[in-house]
């Protein structure tokens, strides 16, 4: 430490200058909390602004709202035309379909990143060799800090077109040709490029967290006559759950917000895939919630659209919200048996 | 300046609170005081002392051969961590390994159950036998269950004490046993591990609630549970409070019947209360070997003589 | 000491079922899958390595976008490429000076605890919320007129996208990486540091500015530099609140404010754009692009790399 730090500057000795009114330890404690206050009252603000535009949306609609009937495509486009030539204000929205989507994108996405990842990072962790750990680890930092549209580039010239030519046959294109089009974009191309997307995410958490488990409790085990991989799985991999749900948590959150690169590859078709198409149903469009924000946002000028995209909105918030809850929830019974910190 | 003699010493039998004491002298190094330097504090150790008084039983054939290390050596890269030691390890005696800091006890002790083989760059050479079969052909999980380690710090998992006991039952079964059918074997190695009577009520405690001296019995219960043949303890109460120390000495000393006890300790008190055997290391290698008895009365080597003096260590 | 036996025959250990057939799964399963992802990485590393290198051209890097129809003279992204430099500045510049008082705050002083737990709650719920609805907000925060001197009007309607417009939306999604790590940093500070200076007579205001910061430096610039990364590669509030005009476009002649208040766009604008699913519509130019805005966030991380270690390297505490 330099002993320059404690010689210089009557000014920060409050007793040499004694009491002029605030002393500099409670102007700066109030400027500093000033600004907190500003930032969280902003947040807070911004909260309430969403939630109260979004309200007529929700008044209109009721809990229909949250269910299907008719086409959202046509429901948009109906709500922007009344509040653009100024006719009666339509809000007539039934976001089933968006939410459908998002529901399984989000989930099958999450549900195949967290398999893969676990063992990604278990594997990066423990049982790969000196050298290919030294060249894993920034490569997953990389790919985790790779921007979205990246990704979306690569799916919407890569996956969509091979799924699209070579996985989608002509008779299934012809099976639903009225209603929507097959084109490749669809559920599987959006599942895809979003497990790649979340997985490095994942993986650079599990392995940190993997990584801090105490080497004593391993070699313990071993000693203990327990096999290699018995031992990560059973006394690692336990102990670091809290720290699998939080990486979870932060990968669904990031899933769920993912806007451009989802909406570049999933259709942008209003429409619910129906599991009860078989295979079909991978190949089909259709367009979550974040999507549906960005495509629609031309419209904005029109005030029923406005209240029908921020109740949209309304609703990725309060899934956001309600996902840092449930980690919350879910770390609450692990933290029993864990370290006494 | 008066100078307090040291404490006496007194040798654990096994029997404590049913047969009556008796007090020895600490290890005096059983030579002329010219022979010794005395310390700062003008201690010269006397030259005359009384023996400690035969060991009851220790005599009768009921030492069980288990292992035999012969010609051992290990090496850590270029560097000779044990060189060329032999010894062998019995059913029904406490063998202490002692030394100063650096002579290779705790490699010594961790190549009996193969834990070097953790260690980048560990290579051995010679002979360890269990029950007469090579280690190294055997199956390192298989061995280590019959030859379990306790380590200096206590590391119990971060699960429940139960779970804890029961980690080794469940996991080394074909398929994993109901708590019910392990209860009895989880009760039984608390007992032998002299934990029970303070967890008795509550079974499903996390473990790491517990104080270091209970943790540390708990890993013994742990290491107990998988019935094993050899226990190795690496200085176990090394981290412990005096108290703590005592209860786990005294639970060494009733477990030597069932399993052949190797403890490495840098402390020569313990060292002498608790074992029957004693191998005195010194740079990696083997100085002396032989009864507590010889080892702290009349010991061959001039180190040991040294070490066991404390003249140096 | 002389009478040895042999030991009773133990039953034997069936040492294949040390290696159950779950173990073995599990233990192959964590090789397949590793072993998958490493082609995967590759695959997508080189992919983009290879398509980049072949359409990039230095000349890209150096004229703007232009209109037009044949793709050879569409330009390049010279003013994105400056939009991304300007945005991530701007956005920084607002979010480090906040987001290391609000760390301070939060750490150093904390009182009354409601509102710190307010702030961080809310601190952490920015850092999951999805930059969609940050920018929707922002919209129609800078649609109102009290904000019109940030943006353009046309015809008395505030055009509300704008450099600011963007850079302040921005500060937010940098700002909770700023938060996190001055806060790690600070709180990685043994107490006896601070009671060292306070000994002294030092204020805490005077401790911190002298003491913890340059102490917690390596902390508030790794922060900075994730927080960089975040607002480059995000692409949803520069889709709606810097107005995706494809060269600079200034409100009026005033040197710099002007372009402040102006329109552009960024390099994920500009993929975005050509992308097959945009109006553009050229992969080579997303592909180039694309490269370089990688080669930008790959300099980040080795940054983040070069300070953490330099850091582990400095002085210790004990």
């Amino acid at each position: 430490m330099n002993e320059e730090y404690f010689l210089e500057q009557d000014r920060d000795h409050e007793f040499l200058e004694g009491n002029r009114g605030l002393s500099h330890d409670q102007r700066a404690e109030l400027g500093l909390g000033a600004l907190v206050f500003v930032v969280v009252g902003l947040l807070v603000a911004m909260l309430a602004f969403v939630l109260h535009e979004a309200w007529p949306s929700f008044a209109h609609n009721g809990l229909r709202w949250f269910g299907g009937g008719g086409s959202v495509d046509q429901q948009i486009q109906a709500i922007f035309n009344s509040g653009e030539y100024k006719t009666a204000p339509v809000y007539t929205f039934h976001a089933w379909p968006l939410i459908w989507s998002t529901i399984l994108i989000t989930l099958g996405a999450v549900a195949i990143a967290f398999v893969t990842s676990l063992f990604v990072a278990v594997f990066i962790v423990e049982f790969a060799p000196a050298w290919l750990r030294r060249i894993l680890e920034p490569v997953v930092r990389l790919l985790a800090s790779v921007p979205s549209v990246i990704y979306g580039l690569a799916g919407v010239l890569v996956i969509v077109p091979l799924i699209g030519n070579h996985l989608i046959t002509q008779s299934e294109k012809a099976s639903v040709t009225p209603t929507i089009q097959l084109s490749g974009a669809s559920l599987l191309a959006a599942v895809l490029i979003l497990t790649v997307m979340i997985a490095p995410i994942m993986i650079a958490v599990f392995a940190d967290g993997l990584q801090a488990v105490p080497r004593g409790w391993l070699e313990g085990s071993l000693a203990l006559g327990i096999n290699e991989w018995r031992t990560f799985w059973k006394v690692a991999v336990r102990t670091a759950r809290p720290v699998l749900v939080a990486g979870t948590v932060l990968a669904t959150a990031r899933a769920l917000g993912e806007a451009i690169m989802v909406g570049m590859v999933s259709g942008g078709v209003g429409f619910a895939p129906n599991p009860i198409d078989g295979l079909v149903f991978f190949f089909e469009p259709s367009q979550p919630l974040a999507a549906a924000i960005i495509r629609n946002t031309e419209g904005l000028s029109s005030p029923p659209m406005k209240h029908t995209l921020y109740a949209i909105a309304a609703v990725l918030l309060f899934s956001s919200a309600m996902l840092s809850v449930i980690g919350w929830a879910a770390k609450q019974p692990m933290r029993r048996y864990a370290v006494v910190s | 300046m008066e100078v307090r003699k040291p404490p006496p010493v007194r040798r654990l039998t096994g029997n404590e609170g049913s047969a009556p004491r008796v007090e020895v002298a600490p290890p005096p190094p059983g030579i002329a005081s010219h022979d010794v330097a005395s310390n700062g504090n003008g201690y010269r150790p006397s030259s005359t002392f009384a023996p400690p008084p035969p060991q009851t039983g220790r005599d009768s054939a009921i030492a069980i051969d288990r292992m035999e290390v012969d010609e051992l050596s290990v090496a850590y890269g270029a560097k000779p961590a044990v060189t060329s030691v032999s010894l062998p390890i019995r059913q029904g005696e406490v063998l202490a390994l002692i030394g100063p800091s650096g002579c290779g006890k705790t490699t010594l002790l961790r190549s009996l159950n193969r834990l070097t083989e953790l260690t980048r760059g560990a290579s051995l050479s010679g002979l360890i036998t269990l029950d007469g079969v090579d280690i190294a052909t055997m199956d390192p999980t298989a061995l280590r269950r019959r030859v379990t380690m306790v380590f200096q710090q206590p590391n119990p998992f971060p699960m429940s004490v139960f779970d804890n006991v029961a980690y080794v039952l469940r996991e080394q079964a074909k398929r994993r046993p109901r708590r019910a059918a392990v209860r009895g074997a989880v009760r039984d190695a608390l007992a032998r591990a002299g934990l029970l009577d303070e967890v008795a009520d509550n079974l499903d405690h996390p473990a790491l609630r517990l104080s270091g001296g209970q943790q540390q019995r708990l890993c013994i219960a742990r290491a107990l549970a998988a019935h094993p043949e050899v226990l190795l303890l690496d200085e176990p109460c090394s981290a412990l409070d005096p108290v703590s120390t005592r209860l786990i000495e005294e639970l060494i000393v009733k477990l030597r019947e069932d399993v052949a006890v190797v403890i490495v300790t840098h402390n020569l008190q313990q060292a002498y209360r608790i074992a029957d055997r004693v191998a005195f290391m010194y740079l990696g290698e083997l100085v002396e070997y032989g009864s507590a008895h010889r080892m702290f009365g009349s010991p061959r080597e001039q180190r040991t003589r040294e070490y066991v003096g404390g003249a140096f260590g | 000491m002389s009478a040895v036996t042999t030991a009773p025959v133990r039953k034997p250990d069936s040492s294949s079922a040390s290696w159950r057939l779950s173990d073995r799964l599990g233990l192959g399963l964590a090789w397949l899958l590793g072993l998958l992802f490493c082609a995967i990485a590759a695959a997508i590393v080189v992919y983009f390595l290879v398509e980049g290198i072949r359409y990039l051209r230095p000349s890209l890097l150096v004229t703007n976008p232009a209109p037009a129809a044949s793709e050879s003279q569409t330009g390049g992204f010279l003013d994105p490429l400056l939009g991304t430099l300007i945005l991530g500045t701007m956005a920084m510049a607002i979010a480090v000076p906040v987001g290391v008082g609000i760390a301070v705050w939060l750490s150093e002083f904390g009182r009354p605890t409601g509102l710190a737990r307010v702030a961080e709650s809310s601190v952490e719920m920015m850092a999951g919320e999805p930059s969609v609805v940050l920018a929707l907000f922002g919209l129609s925060l800078f649609g109102l007129h009290a904000l019109g001197f940030l943006s353009q009007s046309t015809h008395g309607v505030v055009l509300g996208q704008s450099f600011f417009a963007a850079a302040a939306l921005l500060s937010l999604v940098g700002l909770p990486l700023v938060v996190a790590s001055t806060r790690e940093g600070l709180q990685a500070i043994p107490s006896h540091v601070r009671e060292a200076s306070y000994a002294v007579g030092k204020t805490k205001i005077a401790t911190t500015r002298r003491v913890l910061l340059p102490a917690a430096r390596p902390s508030v610039i790794t922060g900075t530099m994730l927080g960089l990364g975040r607002v480059i590669s995000d692409t949803a509030i520069v889709l709606l609140l810097l107005g995706g005009t494809l060269t600079f476009q200034a409100a009026n002649s005033t040197p710099v404010l002007g372009l402040l208040r102006g329109t552009g766009d960024t390099l994920t604008g500009y993929i975005y754009y050509n992308a097959p699913t945009g109006d553009g519509n050229q992969p080579s130019k997303a592909y180039a692009a694309a490269f370089v805005l990688m080669l930008l966030v790959l300099a980040l991380n080795l940054g983040v790399d070069f300070v953490v270690s330099r850091s582990r390297k400095a002085v210790t505490w004990k």
